[in-house]
């Protein structure tokens, strides 16, 4: 079976649980931004849960069936329709073969996951479904979907329609989203001044936010403590000798702008990092929009390894809600 | 130099061997790499070097942070005991400098620059004291480099050269990033050289062109089929200078799937390169060259 893009949303692309162990060579996780969405997506439709799924940005595709399916929508609030009747977000429904799926405008959220029985069954490559467009490799040729894409899909076995995830365990970014980081990497590059207005401003999401990374405005200028540049670092103060960057980092450039690396992370480079996201904040920052205000928060490593067990609790919840 | 650690969330530890970038740091960050990969620690999911650093990622519901911090600190003393050895490869990659595709499209992005009057190789040429474009193609391809670190984009190579400090060409990123950069660009930045393995945004000093793809994610060119990326930190590449006759054959041949790029396995002892650099490098060019 087959799913026909009539119209292929904003950037719509295939993604699944990721692509790890080749970020020494550049190539990012990649996968669901919203993993819990994600997993979720594909629990409603009787698949595993790291089967490939669509992630539509902002705006919904236009598909069409070419046989029976089960389809499920998680993550933002993108109400689907079939053949023009409304359904459910986060609930399990049935498609019959030459339905079209389209969506409403989004009404929260950023992010959607469109999982359908059987999963996207784009070629595996290095061992992921997900597209790294800007290498170009895996999903759907690489890219995000265009109209005109026939996109195969695996033989599932379904599952019954009208399964739901109980609305406490959708989980969704407050308002302002608090984002809470562990400090650290080359945060003592900043003044301890810099580093309580960084906690204490309010930051908004900007435009330039996207798979690689998502940046914020608004915040007061992070100042330096004063140095000799080390060889090979750069001139600028926010510059280091390029290193990794880690999934989740925060880096701020000139230290007006920080940036959160995401799934499709650049890997690494020459800007100083205050710190990273904690891994149970990550599916957050996936369903902000530009102009949402944010704030971050500063916690220990044990209070992120808490954090860690209560997505995971979550997680675990919605499996029992489902099965 | 000193070595410091750092948690990055709770999935991530970085390690800083030095501040400052050098062949000694590169090494270190290379051993404790390799030391962490042959102890195949169980959840451990990526091991990155990087030019004067490294980091691993792991699942802090396998291997507590802590118990992983303890762990690396072990390696570390590992590697300052090795004997800075390695086996390694040898990448001849020419190199068309002063290409024009490089030129249109830093002609595009001038205003950005900090000279807008030079090209980005009159500008490097001039701020390192050398004698114009060709007396900077003659420094930067007469001395080989060693891939410090891959990454950033896929199968980027980061290019430390192997000389002494004085000798290192230094130059800044744009004053501001550019959004295109040709794929296949040879580029320059602090004090690190770069190849861009795909078309996209950059902010390094643009000097050439190479006709050898060095990533396919598609794995049709030849030399590729194996993986897709062409480079591993420790590798070690010499510059080759072409021109537009050179440059072309090249592309056409590698069309064809009929080039292969020169490339020597060959042992490199980091002692005997402090010791006398010239004649370590000119070794090097032997072993490249079959004599």
């Amino acid at each position: 079976m087959a799913i026909k893009v009539l119209k292929p949303g904003l950037a719509t692309t295939v993604q699944d649980l990721g692509r790890p162990g080749y970020y020494n060579i550049g190539i990012p996780l990649s996968g669901g931004m919203d993993r819990l969405a994600t997993r979720a997506a594909n629990m409603l439709v009787g698949n595993d849960e790291g089967a490939a799924v669509l992630e539509a940005v902002f705006m919904g595709p236009e598909l069409e069936f070419t046989a029976d399916a089960t389809v499920a929508v998680t993550g933002a609030d993108l109400p689907p329709k079939l053949d023009g009747a409304a359904r459910e977000t986060w609930t399990s429904f049935s498609v019959k073969k030459g339905q079209v799926l389209s969506f409403e405008f989004l009404k929260k959220g950023a992010r959607a996951y469109i999982a359908v029985s059987g999963g996207i069954d784009v070629p595996v490559v290095l061992g992921s479904r997900s597209t790294y467009a800007l290498g170009a490799l895996g999903g759907f040729k690489g890219r995000k979907l265009e109209a005109g894409d026939e996109l195969p899909v695996g033989h599932g076995k379904g599952a019954k329609d009208g399964r739901s995830v109980p609305a406490n365990l959708r989980r969704a970014p407050g308002n302002p989203a608090e984002l809470r980081m562990v400090p650290g990497l080359y945060w003592h590059r900043i003044t301890e001044e810099a580093g309580k207005h960084f906690f204490a401003d309010t930051w908004k999401v900007a435009p330039e936010a996207d798979r690689i990374g998502y940046r914020f405005k608004g915040g007061r200028p992070l100042d330096f403590v004063p140095r000799q540049q080390p060889f090979g670092a750069g001139s600028d103060p926010s510059n280091i000798v390029d290193a990794c960057y880690p999934y989740g980092s925060i880096q701020v450039p000139g230290g007006t702008e920080p940036i959160v690396l995401h799934r499709d992370a650049v890997s690494g480079g020459g800007y100083f990092m205050v710190g990273t996201v904690i891994s149970a904040d990550m599916d957050l920052i996936g369903q902000l929009q530009p102009h949402t205000q944010a704030r971050f928060v500063g916690v220990d490593l044990d209070t992120a390894l808490k954090a860690r067990h209560e997505r995971e609790g979550v997680i675990e919840k919605i499996r029992a809600a489902l099965s | 130099m000193k070595t410091r650690y750092s948690y990055g969330g709770d999935e991530h530890i970085f390690v800083e061997m030095d501040e400052e970038m050098s062949l000694d740091a590169f090494f270190k960050a290379l051993f404790i790499t390799n030391a962490v990969r042959d102890a195949k620690i169980k959840g451990v999911t990526e091991i990155c070097p990087a030019n004067a650093s490294m980091q691993i990622k792991f699942d802090p519901d396998v291997i507590k942070p802590a118990d992983m911090l303890s762990e690396l600190k072990k390696f570390e003393s590992v590697a300052a005991k090795a004997e800075p050895v390695i086996k390694t490869r040898i990448i001849e990659i020419p190199v068309y400098y002063n290409d024009p595709w490089t030129h249109e499209t830093l002609m595009r992005f001038r205003e950005r620059h900090q000279d807008p009057k030079s090209t980005d190789i009159e500008y490097a040429a001039r701020i390192n004291n050398l004698d114009g474009p060709d007396g900077f193609i003659k420094a930067h391809s007469g001395a080989p480099w060693f891939v410090s670190m891959v990454g950033f984009v896929a199968g980027l190579p980061f290019l430390y050269q192997m000389v002494d400090r004085q000798r290192q060409i230094e130059a800044p990123k744009y004053l501001r990033p550019r959004t295109d950069t040709p794929k296949l660009t040879v580029g320059h930045g602090g004090c690190f050289g770069c190849i861009y393995s795909v078309r996209g945004a950059g902010g390094y000093q643009m000097f050439g062109i190479t006709p050898m793809p060095i990533y396919d994610p598609n794995q049709k060119i030849s030399y590729l089929r194996d993986f897709m990326c062409l480079f591993k930190p420790g590798d070690i590449v010499k510059w080759k200078p072409i021109d537009r006759a050179q440059y072309d054959a090249t592309v056409a041949d590698v069309d064809a799937g009929k080039f292969a790029p020169l490339m020597r396995n060959v042992t490199f002892s980091l002692a005997d390169f402090h010791k006398d650099i010239d004649a370590s490098n000119h070794k090097l060019d032997e072993v490249l060259h079959g004599h």
